[in-house]
Formats: C-alpha cells, sequence, structure tokens
C-alpha cells in the first residue's frame, strides 16, 4: 500500500512560509488568492495486512515523528497498490 | 559537580560546552555520543547546541529518538539538571521535556545576531547568580527559534515563572511574548535559543553566559 501524508501549520498558527508565498502569488497578478499555507507532503510504502492495519500505523506515526502536533495538523490517504 | 554534554550527528557547540563547563567547574566533563544507553553519574546534562540529523523533517525531531534520550528523560524526571541550549532546546520541546515549540523565524531568515536578554526568573539553579531582572547580552544562531504555545500553555508558563529570558528590545524572531528561554515546571529542566557558552570568556566577547555556568556549580 502506498501512503501519502501531509503535514500543515495548524490553523490559527501564523505561517510565515504560507504569507511570503501568497503575497509573491498576488504580486504576480493571481487574483483572489488567500489563506496559502506551505506544508510537507511525505509519502512511502507499507507493507501490512490490511488498510486498517496501515491507517493506525500511519496516525502513530503521524503522532510519534511526522507531525509535532502542537503546531501542526496531518491527514494522509493510503492507496492501494 | 559533574557535567555531561550529549553528541548528536551535526551537534556542533559541543566543545565549546565541553570547555566552557570545565573552565567554570574545573570539573571533568563528559562527552556522551548520543548512542549510549546508560549515563553516567551526573549533576547537569547540556544538550547543545547545532544542527542535530540535519535538522531533517523538524529540528530536534530525529533527536528525540535517538537511544540516549530515555536516559535524558529519566535523568530529568529523578530531578537531575538539564539545559538545552538552541538545537538543544529544540530537541528538548521536540521530547515534551519543554512546553511549546519553536518554528521557522517569521522573517524565514537564518538570524546570527546578538540580542540583549532580560532575566526573568533568576530563582532557578541555572540563573541564580543573575541579579533579578537584570540586562544580559548573548549571541542568536538560528532559523527556527520562533517560539510558540497555544494560548492555555503560554498563560500557564507565564503564571508559574517558567519562561526564564525574554528578548528584550527587540524580538529577533517572533516568539510569543519575546521569549528566549523556558523552563519546566520543576525548574530542573531549561531551554533557551541564546547561546551562554559563547559569551563566557572576555577574549571571546563577553562573560555574561558564564554567569550561567557559575549558578549550576
Amino acid at each position: 500500500m502506498k501512503v501519502k501524508a501531509y503535514i500543515t501549520l495548524k490553523e490559527g498558527v501564523l505561517d510565515p512560509q504560507g504569507k511570503a508565498v501568497e503575497h509573491a502569488l498576488l504580486s504576480l497578478g493571481f487574483q483572489g488568492v488567500s489563506g496559502v499555507r506551505v506544508g510537507k507532503y511525505i509519502t512511502f510504502d507499507i507493507q501490512v495486512r490490511s488498510e486498517a492495519q496501515a491507517r493506525d500505523q500511519v496516525e502513530k506515526m503521524c503522532q510519534k515523528l511526522l507531525a509535532n502536533t502542537t503546531i501542526e495538523s496531518y491527514q494522509f490517504e493510503i492507496i492501494q497498490s | 559537580m559533574k557535567f555531561g554534554v550529549v553528541i548528536f550527528p551535526g551537534s556542533n557547540c559541543d566543545r565549546d560546552c565541553v570547555h566552557v563547563a570545565q573552565t567554570v567547574s574545573g570539573n571533568k566533563v563528559e562527552s556522551l555520543w548520543h548512542k549510549e544507553t546508560s549515563l553516567p553519574r551526573l549533576d547537569c546534562l547540556i544538550i547543545p547546541g547545532g544542527f542535530s540529523y540535519g535538522d531533517y523533517l523538524r529540528p530536534g525531531a530525529i533527536a528525540h529518538f535517538s537511544p540516549i534520550m530515555p536516559e535524558v528523560k529519566a535523568f530529568a524526571e529523578r530531578g537531575g539538571l538539564v539545559l538545552g541550549i538552541c538545537n538543544g532546546f529544540q530537541i528538548l520541546v521536540e521530547t515534551g521535556l519543554l512546553p511549546g515549540a519553536l518554528m521557522r523565524n517569521v522573517s524565514l531568515k537564518f538570524i546570527c545576531d546578538r540580542v540583549t536578554l532580560e532575566i526573568e526568573n533568576n530563582k532557578l539553579p541555572f540563573t541564580c547568580r543573575y541579579p533579578a531582572h537584570s540586562l544580559v547580552s548573548m549571541p542568536i544562531a538560528h532559523m527556527e527559534g520562533n517560539y510558540f504555545a497555544d494560548s492555555e500553555t503560554l498563560k500557564r508558563i507565564e503564571d508559574n515563572n517558567q519562561v526564564v529570558f525574554r528578548y528584550h528590545g527587540d524580538n529577533p524572531n517572533g516568539s510569543l511574548h519575546s521569549i528566549a528561554g523556558v523552563c519546566n515546571e520543576k525548574g530542573n529542566v531549561l531551554g533557551m535559543m541564546p547561546h551562554p557558552e559563547r559569551v563566557a570568556e572576555t577574549l571571546l566577547g563577553g562573560q555574561d553566559g558564564r554567569l550561567l555556568f557559575e549558578s549550576i556549580i
């Protein structure tokens, strides 16, 4: 199975990188852009018996290492390969 | 008084810490490789600055799972003194020994500068030789020193006097409440972004950091 995990700063936590990108987009003339958040995208393969087991494992990985839950939130997808 | 200095792959302030701790305490200081799974008898552990594991993922995130870290946590829980400087501070927040998190500087730039700090809490084993609310000058050198904690945590650490150092005047990195250093509830674990070990000798530009090491001994 293939895992795609997305980690971004939580709502309410100032994202200076997102703000800089937002300003750059607006100054390039892309109108109507707001709320830019820059985050991390992590992919990997996992060999487990079921999707439920993969979900359980990836949840633990995000909690323990991939995200710092003080400032970051995460979401992930699991794709059967 | 015996110090230990933990070395991770990518630490680069460990020798400075060993030198200063040795000079100040006059005792042997042990360097401890991160693969160690037991600690010698120590009074104070220093987690030095640098770029442990290349700051991959997040500063301190991978160092948090080094073999020595369970020992560091146990040592802190027994009441041993733990001082995290710069990357050491980032490691201590990642481990949960200290509250909050350290985010990218608001300027998005690496800052190498000298700052003025106010000693907010001089009742700690790390700061007892500093006069109350005195101003000191120390260097900073970091990319992720922007202290963040949720409003509840921020209130709690302010109420408990856990804010130990605050930037005086300009806030260099966007830290909430201009926080430059915090301690845990018991006051035996301190994390700070400024580098006291770099201002412990007049020859190297100042002695304001020396008092911190003198406070410990």
